[in-house]
């Protein structure tokens, strides 16, 4: 029922911008993206987790103005990550994501229509989204506009009374602008707003308790039910005069969390010979602190809203990335077919700034050391383009 | 708790925002960049989102264990983070 409201309020809204974008006039048609076909293997390593599994993507034209896609994805998490190692014991679980989406080509924009789902053993998530993209002057500019709701469901295993809901909606808006015949470039903008149960349901604030062994105590952590976020960024791509591709990303970000964040990315993409292309990016992130988080509280229930959560800390990251691309020769049984081999790795370095590592025994509760984390990740994939 | 946008504010924002460049985009501007001269941007290395299965990834797990989300044509869903 909350989805079916969501669908019609996401509907109203698109089609309240819909007269903007025909309006313009355009020389140049919009075309649907390329058909093809990947399959993933993905690995996630770090701060004690491990989470990997495959993932299955497929995109095909349908007729000259329909394309259809699919993506299946699993992840399988196991290992115990410093939240759960403090005040839980190990565990593991399985995700599963399916998302199924049409895109409707017509005159020089593509309509599109996309569902999402995402089933934890204590987590369900649906969600919708609609989005129009408008080729504009002379094929120069494109406008995109994408609104999306959704609703999820959220359990806590071993309680079986537990049950919360959580309802986001997402505004999204695009530029992208040929600039000169080598630079293109891209401004998007997104509003997102959550309602309902934002907490994680396992994780716990400490706060100072001078009868407890450690000198410290947990309770539940308590978020406010709303949260609204506002992220601008912006892309350009630039295309180097010996064939090389260089990219450069910016983003902002802000919500009524007090967070604020910013993250800076240079990526570099670069073939070699006739069936190579070479990948590597290094990127920047770092944010502020929730209004209401604290690594170690002076007492219980000293606020109405309290977090430990690490990912509302303070804290940057920094990312090294490479990866690699093999185009292998067609295949006599499918000779339009292009088959290629990707291979990916990412590394990264977490440093927080006010989230302690207790697992360190010994020192005065506060003046733990501050908590570090390294993370590899790896993608493998087989793409076909057809 | 600040209140940075409420929806309907939101979509109000962007419609005019879209009116606007489509009412005055191209009113005097003549498109500079002809489609014959776009060779070295429709080369596959130039495209947004190259990977979009790597991209779907890549994006999932900057989510989950950063605070900051969108503008990058990431989705939502459970994290699988706990």
């Amino acid at each position: 029922m909350a989805v079916a409201e969501a669908v019609v309020a996401v509907i109203k809204s698109l089609l309240a911008a819909l007269p903007g974008l025909a309006f313009s006039s355009s020389l140049v048609a919009a075309v649907l993206p390329d058909n093809r076909i990947d399959l993933m293997h993905h690995s996630y390593q770090g701060g004690g987790v491990s989470i990997d599994g495959p993932a299955l993507m497929l995109r095909s034209k349908v007729g000259e103005q329909v394309s259809v896609s699919g993506f299946y994805y699993v992840d399988t998490v196991s290992g115990a990550s410093i939240d759960v190692v403090a005040t839980a014991s190990a565990y593991s679980e399985t995700r599963i994501e399916s998302r199924l989406g049409v895109d409707y080509l017509t005159g020089n924009s593509i309509l599109s229509v996309n569902y999402a789902q995402s089933d934890e053993d204590d987590y369900n998530a649906k969600s919708v989204s609609l989005g129009v993209a408008h080729d504009t002057f002379g094929g120069m500019t494109t406008l995109s506009l994408t609104a999306a709701a959704g609703d999820d469901e959220i359990g806590r295993n071993g309680d079986a009374s537990f049950s919360e809901q959580l309802r986001r909606y997402s505004y999204s808006f695009g530029v992208t602008q040929v600039l000169t015949t080598r630079w293109i470039s891209a401004l998007n903008a997104e509003v997102d707003m959550e309602q309902g149960f934002l907490n994680n349901p396992y994780r716990s604030v400490r706060y100072r308790d001078p009868m407890a062994e450690l000198g410290y105590g947990y309770q539940f952590e308590r978020y406010p039910n709303t949260r609204n976020s506002f992220a601008l960024g912006l892309v350009n791509k630039f295309y180097l005069p010996y064939r090389a591709a260089l990219t450069a990303s910016l983003r902002h970000y802000q919500d009524s969390w007090d967070i604020r964040a910013f993250d800076a990315e240079l990526e570099y993409v670069h073939p070699l010979a006739e069936r190579w292309v070479l990948d590597s990016h290094l990127r920047w992130y770092q944010q502020g602190q929730a209004s209401f988080y604290a690594d170690l509280f002076d007492f219980a229930n000293q606020q109405n809203f309290m977090a430990r959560d690490k990912e509302l800390s303070d804290f940057n990251n920094l990312s090294v990335g490479v990866g690699a691309s093999y185009r292998f020769a067609s295949w006599a049984w499918w000779p339009t077919a292009k088959p290629e081999l990707n291979l990916e790795w990412d590394h990264i370095r977490f440093n927080y700034n006010n989230f302690r590592n207790v697992t360190v025994t010994g020192a005065e509760p506060g003046a733990e050391p501050l908590y570090r984390l390294t993370a590899n990740v790896y993608r493998a994939f087989f793409s076909v383009y057809f | 708790m600040k209140m940075i946008l409420k929806p309907c504010c939101a979509i109000k924002s962007l419609t005019a925002i879209l009116l606007f460049v489509s009412l005055t985009g191209c009113a005097s501007i003549e498109p500079w960049v002809k489609p014959y001269e776009r060779a070295e941007l429709a080369d596959p290395i130039m495209a947004f989102g190259r990977h979009p299965v790597a991209i779907q990834h890549s994006a999932h797990v900057r989510d989950s264990r950063e605070a900051a989300k969108g503008a990058d044509g990431s989705g939502g869903g459970g994290c699988g983070c706990n």
